[in-house]
């Protein structure tokens, strides 16, 4: 039985899609096999990001309406070992994705793999409602800033009350805080709200805080999990965020600001 | 020197603050009305629609705030009928 686990946010542009890719990297790096679904109908992007869309056949909804095989659909990532994606469908259609059909495919993902991430859309509509549903689990992906955190609440209240587990009258599932685009510096000044006041305002436990890093758009631009860039900040700190996801005790890091001297000033740049 | 400088920094919160502040504010405002039935829009819309027929108000006139205690809920409405012209 595989760990299903959502990645969401309600607002869009914060990072899901990078984290999904980067998480479920992450996850096939540790040994696990991972599926990572993209549940974003309309607007695929997680197949740009892990660097697979020019080998995209088959898609989600073409899964559920029978069109091809989940095997068929399901493309195997060419950098890291036991990583699937299966791709989201260019339909316009949002009834495509319906709750029997999004049941099937998981339940089928469940047998052969150890996790599935599903990647949510922004807002809560029909496909953020479908990719958290089902899950056990979810990383709810949040920038220090107004908007993301109070959209943030909003869906943690869903997560409360709309999954199948919630339904069913159990145990409301696990979510986890993960920060992104945080910028220390900026924290200092006291022109970013600070891990503690994002932590304090949404009380979830914090899976991981991911710095503002160019590395980020370096890696979507080449299609390649920035966790997998190892040299880069934010790689690392994907990869202590899935270390910890697995269980692992691991210091927070890359939470102050860099203390630039005048001679890293002169030296560096 | 440093205690005037101390004195125009303390009256101005940094934008972090007032966004904490702000977000604290309106997250327990949504989170208090997630918990609540599912009845209170409704509930609310048809009191104003009422009190209407009578007296010309505006959509703030009806506040409603649902409260626990113990095992009884009690359900507070406060109607402002606005100045007396």
């Amino acid at each position: 039985m595989a760990r299903i686990v959502v990645i969401t946010s309600g607002k869009g542009g914060v990072g899901k899609t990078t984290t999904s890719a980067a998480v479920a990297t992450g996850l096939a790096l540790e040994g696990h096999k991972t599926a990572v679904v993209d549940f974003d109908v309309g607007l695929r992007n997680l197949d740009l990001i892990m660097g697979c869309e020019r080998r995209v056949v088959y898609d989600f909804v073409n899964v559920i309406n029978g069109d091809a095989s989940l095997r068929q659909a399901m493309i195997k990532d060419k950098r890291t070992e036991g990583l699937y994606i299966l791709p989201a469908s260019q339909t316009r259609d949002k009834e495509a994705l319906t709750q029997e059909g999004v049941e099937q495919v998981l339940q089928e993902l469940s047998k052969d793999f150890d996790y599935i991430i599903c990647d949510s859309p922004a807002g809560i509509e029909r496909g953020a409602l479908m990719a958290s549903y089902f899950a056990d689990e979810a990383i709810v992906v949040t920038n220090p800033e107004v908007s993301s955190v109070r959209d943030s609440d909003r869906m943690l209240g869903i997560l409360a009350s709309k999954t199948r587990r919630a339904e069913q009258g159990e145990d409301p599932i696990p979510a986890h805080l993960l920060i992104t685009r945080y910028a220390p510096d900026r924290v200092d000044k006291g022109e970013m709200l600070s891990v503690e006041d994002v932590q304090e305002i949404l009380s979830i436990q914090m899976l991981g805080v991911i710095p503002e890093s160019q590395a980020v758009l370096n890696a979507s631009n080449a299609g390649m999990p920035v966790v997998l860039d190892q040299e880069s900040d934010a790689g690392q700190a994907y990869r202590d965020a899935v270390a910890r996801f697995l269980g692992e005790e691991r210091p927070h890091r890359f939470l102050t600001a860099q203390k630039k001297g005048i001679f890293g000033r002169l030296f560096k740049g | 020197m440093k205690g005037i400088f101390d004195y125009f920094r303390s009256q101005k919160p940094s934008s972090a603050q007032v966004a904490k502040e702000r977000l604290q504010v309106i997250v327990a405002r949504e989170r208090s009305s997630r918990s609540g039935p599912d009845y209170l829009p409704a509930l609310h819309r048809e009191l104003l629609e009422v009190i209407r027929k009578y007296v010309q108000v505006d959509d703030e006139a009806v506040q409603m705030n649902l409260e626990n205690q113990g095992n009884c809920e009690i359900l507070e409405v406060n109607i402002t009928l606005g100045d007396r012209q």
